[in-house]
């Protein structure tokens, strides 16, 4: 048994508006990573993965706020800690967050040492600039960056390297968990592949132990991460390994996103892409039983009644849906079986 | 293909050159292509190879460094303003950014009914216009009477851009160019997107422009797929031939890149 290193139990967090409306965006996630393993987090705009990725690092700023829950790293808890203390020891060194629109967080009028030289001097005020500016080249030139990189200015880099360089900043104090918050979705895909090929290396280097990714691109996903986690509507609806979760879904809305995927493979063309329809619940209010009995296909008089749990099953798998596991699948088998069906005819 | 469709748009040794002296730059280099009425096409191509100078080259909003373009068997011409708007008539365009693409001041019923007044719908009586909007809204999944007195900003992405294709529904240009249409919004909306466009072809028979970086989407939707690197075409065909055989090294790699599902991804080759 590989020992955990992060570890969230029951977290919620909520935004308090102007109007003093609780928007509860992470309601009762509880997640646990293991050394060496990496989570994907999977879901459409809105459905809080943006916010749970703040609320994992434990700084809470408004209209952020805590409410609930336990974030536990490496044996440390760290929720109820001193804004300032989780900012001094945790942030960077514990926990570190590469942010959606990485290309746009580095400072224009800045060289890239003068941005390092911040994130190390926050935590190691001795250090002189010389010392910096070889630990940087260092680490820089073990992921494979060119170290003139230090020297330049961001707007001389292209939209690829500035997100390596963003990833390579996060990494430079080996957090033990990184999250990766759509490192990729700005870039196209030939510079998506570089970004991908240093976060995986970024483990097998050990500058960190564990990774978080955030994305909506399932293949991109499928591909990273050894577990992916859905959420819909700031709750985990399904949780698997890669493999289960994207090839055999069992959540009707993980189901439907699955049925979004496009990928240029023979066969793509035959099928009929199946998009889910309607809006995800406002999160003001939000319905009461099943937050996706709205939109879902199999919907039941009962599903607005009873808010489903999250139904485990053998091993880490688990799904939100007052179905048992057998009466999905045949739910799923009959309704392939009819498309075909309609097909042949029509 | 060619001699059974009429020709819609033709391209014959399209150039584009900014910059003079050593920062000269090509963007776009001697392209040429002929594009059939109610034909999707797409062009793949990764950041910085000229797709979106040439859609602008399309669109008439750069004049070429050389090369001419030929809508439906003629000359385009566009050196007066109102002979620029008479061929925008025909020729319409969804952009990247659905955020940037609206009027901020206008709200959605102004949007639509410009595209109403556009198409000479003036004097058409209050209840026609609201009928030709609901029936567009209804093309795209929005319900008209949730959009009245809202503005464009207060709608999510995708929904932005589905508004953006009902726009196009009621103008029914010629032709439609898309220029990554989906590239800003979420996977799980992207399929409607793309479904709306085939729609869009299948129903009023539209010619399609459809641009991207993504070599899956492309397969997707199009008929004829057009590979662009530095500028140039470098491949170009059916896309079940592109896609599924390739044969320039440029198109494999761009297939490489992609994430897939079935087959394994290799990182090492980048």
């Amino acid at each position: 048994m590989s020992n955990v290193i992060l570890e969230v139990k029951d977290l919620t967090t909520k935004y308090i508006t102007r109007f003093h409306e609780n928007i509860y965006a992470v309601d009762h996630v509880s997640l646990k990573v293991e050394e060496g393993k990496s989570l994907g987090i999977a879901g459409e705009s809105g459905c809080g993965k943006s916010t749970l990725a703040l609320s994992l690092m434990g700084y809470y700023f408004a209209p952020l706020h805590y409410t609930s829950g336990e974030i536990i790293i490496d044996g440390r808890k760290i929720t109820g800690m001193d804004p300032d203390d989780i900012r001094k020891s945790i942030l960077g060194t514990e926990i570190s967050y590469i942010p959606q629109g990485a290309m746009n967080s580095l400072n224009p009028t800045q060289k890239v040492i003068h941005f390092i030289e911040d994130v190390i001097q926050a935590h190691d005020p001795y250090k002189t600039k010389k010392d910096i500016y070889e630990f940087a080249r260092e680490g820089f030139e073990t992921l494979g960056l060119p170290a003139e990189v230090l020297q330049k200015y961001p707007v001389e880099l292209s939209g690829g390297m500035k997100q390596r360089t963003v990833i390579a900043t996060s990494v430079i104090l080996f957090p033990k968990v990184l999250i990766a918050d759509e490192p990729s979705s700005a870039l196209d895909v030939t510079s998506q592949k570089m970004v991908i090929k240093m976060l995986k290396n970024l483990m097998e280097d050990g500058f960190i132990k564990s990774l978080i990714f955030i994305t909506h691109e399932l293949p991109l996903l499928y591909n990273v991460t050894d577990d992916i986690m859905v959420m819909y509507a700031g709750q985990i609806v399904e949780k698997g390994t890669a493999k289960e979760a994207v090839l055999d879904p069992l959540h009707p809305y993980a189901k439907g996103l699955m049925g979004s995927i496009i990928v240029p493979e023979s066969g793509l063309r035959d099928v009929k892409l199946s998009a889910i329809p309607g809006v995800p619940p406002n999160l003001k209010n939000p319905p009461f039983g099943c937050r996706f009995a709205e939109r879902c296909k199999y919907v039941l008089p009962e599903c607005t009644a009873i808010s489903p749990g999250l139904r485990e099953i053998d091993g880490d798998r688990a799904y939100r849906c007052i179905l048992p596991e057998k009466e999905l699948r045949e739910a799923y088998t009959k309704e392939v079986f009819i498309r075909e069906a309609c097909q042949n005819v029509g | 293909m060619s001699d059974e469709k009429n020709s819609c748009l033709k391209a014959s040794g399209l150039t584009k050159v900014f910059g003079l002296g050593r920062m000269k730059c090509v963007a776009v280099d001697h392209v040429d292509f002929d594009l059939c009425e109610t034909e999707i096409v797409s062009i793949v191509g990764e950041s910085g190879s000229g797709k979106t100078t040439l859609a602008k080259l399309l669109l008439g909003l750069i004049n070429p460094t050389e090369g001419e373009v030929y809508f439906q068997g003629k000359k385009r011409d566009i050196s007066t303003q109102k002979k620029k708007k008479e061929y925008w008539k025909n020729i319409q365009a969804i952009f990247q950014d659905p955020y940037s693409s609206y009027n901020i001041f206008n709200k959605i019923d102004t949007v639509l009914l410009d595209c109403i007044y556009m198409r000479g719908g003036r004097n058409l009586p209050h209840a026609k216009k609201v009928e030709l909007m609901a029936e567009a809204c209804s093309f795209v999944n929005l319900k008209f009477e949730e959009l009245t007195n809202k503005y464009p900003f207060e709608l999510s992405g995708g929904q932005m851009q589905r508004l953006m294709i009902a726009r196009i529904f009621l103008l029914k240009p010629k032709i439609l160019l898309a220029d990554e249409p989906t590239s800003m919004i979420d996977a799980c909306s992207r399929a409607t997107i793309l479904d709306m466009l085939m729609q869009l072809r299948n129903e009023i028979g539209m010619t399609v422009i459809f641009i991207t970086h993504d070599i899956g989407l492309a397969y997707y939707v199009s008929d004829t797929v057009y590979i662009m690197e530095h500028g140039k075409f470098v491949e170009s065909g059916c896309a079940d031939d592109v896609i599924l055989h390739p044969k320039a090294a440029y198109t494999r790699r761009l297939i490489n890149d992609v994430p897939k599902i079935h087959e394994e991804w290799d990182l090492s080759t980048v």
